[in-house]
């Protein structure tokens, strides 16, 4: 699909806030609130819009620190990388998983209250995971998305 | 010596009872649901439901709902992660690298670390030309850069980015 310029205005919208209704996105643009839902529907049929990220603010609820980590595998082969994603992808505290290909085989964000709760992941979860090596940690300081090209 | 306000950095931790845990988690399961359909699955009225996210959103816990973009849905196959160590000889190095970033329309996400790396910037591209030429001509050029190292991303395996509440 090639969005059209409303269409990239309407995902602008969409990723400042998806949760206004589509008449006021549509207000916006210009349009009548069944056409902006006919375009959402439309963008989210193409796969271009997925399901909208509920955004809680991890630190109000106690979670203060996050972490990236860069996991090397010691033994490779399509069994342990499935036995890898299958393990780390249920560990709670870990939000993403993205396998990548350079220095790391796989890039982590862990989630914790704070370093000493980390240290309990990290010991616990993370080191014991099938096939696990090397483990490289960056705290995160700050972070911001950007709208992209649209 | 005369202490501002915001000298003091406070964090107020907010205590979920089960009910606001049980409407979160399900919401962040499944972020489609209307307010209408979370409260029926979380055994509340929808009236009870609504004050309790909006006191969420009063107290600052529950900031919105953010567009979830598939970018190679739009032709963006690749994506990268620029790993970059500053000069930090340099005063305004992150400063300046930073505002510099925010300028390339490719770079999608933009985060600082304590650690071995400083920087770590995500640039989408639509294939390996396009992203070599982003890489050349937009980030090679960007201020204070003194050691920079890529990985590429092969598959998202896990990407909700959920808060275990």
């Amino acid at each position: 699909m090639t969005p059209d310029d409303t269409d990239r205005a309407l995902l602008r919208l969409m990723q400042h806030d998806a949760g206004q209704p589509a008449s006021q996105l549509g207000r916006k643009l210009g349009l009548s609130q069944p056409a902006t839902w006919r375009r959402i529907k439309a963008l989210r049929a193409a796969g271009v819009l997925g399901a909208p990220r509920l955004v809680l603010d991890a630190a109000s609820l106690g979670f203060g620190v996050t972490v990236f980590l860069g996991v090397k595998l010691a033994t490779k082969g399509r069994v342990s990388l499935e036995d890898f994603e299958r393990t780390v992808t249920a560990i709670p505290e870990v939000q993403t998983v993205e396998h990548v290909l350079g220095l790391y085989d796989y890039r982590l964000r862990v989630v914790a209250r704070d370093l000493a709760d980390f240290e309990r992941v990290l010991r616990r979860r993370v080191m014991t995971l099938p096939g696990v090596g090397d483990v490289e940690a960056n705290v995160l300081l700050s972070e911001e998305r950007r709208p992209g090209p649209l | 010596m005369r202490l501002s306000c915001s000298d003091l950095v406070i964090y107020v931790i907010f205590m979920l009872d089960d009910t606001d845990r049980r409407l979160l988690r399900l919401w962040q399961d499944t972020p489609d649901l209307s307010v209408a359909d979370l409260a029926a699955a979380a055994g509340l009225t929808a009236g009870r439901a609504g004050r309790r996210l909006d006191r969420l959103r009063e107290a600052g816990v529950l900031l919105g709902q953010q567009a979830v973009i598939h970018w190679p849905a739009l032709g963006y196959a690749v994506q990268v992660s620029l790993r970059v160590s500053l000069d930090k000889t340099a005063a305004r190095a992150f400063d300046d690298f930073i505002a510099a970033a925010r300028a390339v329309p490719e770079v999608i996400e933009i985060q600082t670390f304590l650690g071995r790396v400083d920087v770590r910037l995500c640039v989408i591209a639509r294939d390996l030309v396009h992203y070599q030429s982003i890489y050349r001509a937009h980030i090679l050029t960007l201020p204070h850069i003194a050691d920079i190292e890529s990985l590429m991303t092969i598959a998202a395996v896990k990407s909700e980015e959920a808060l275990p509440i």
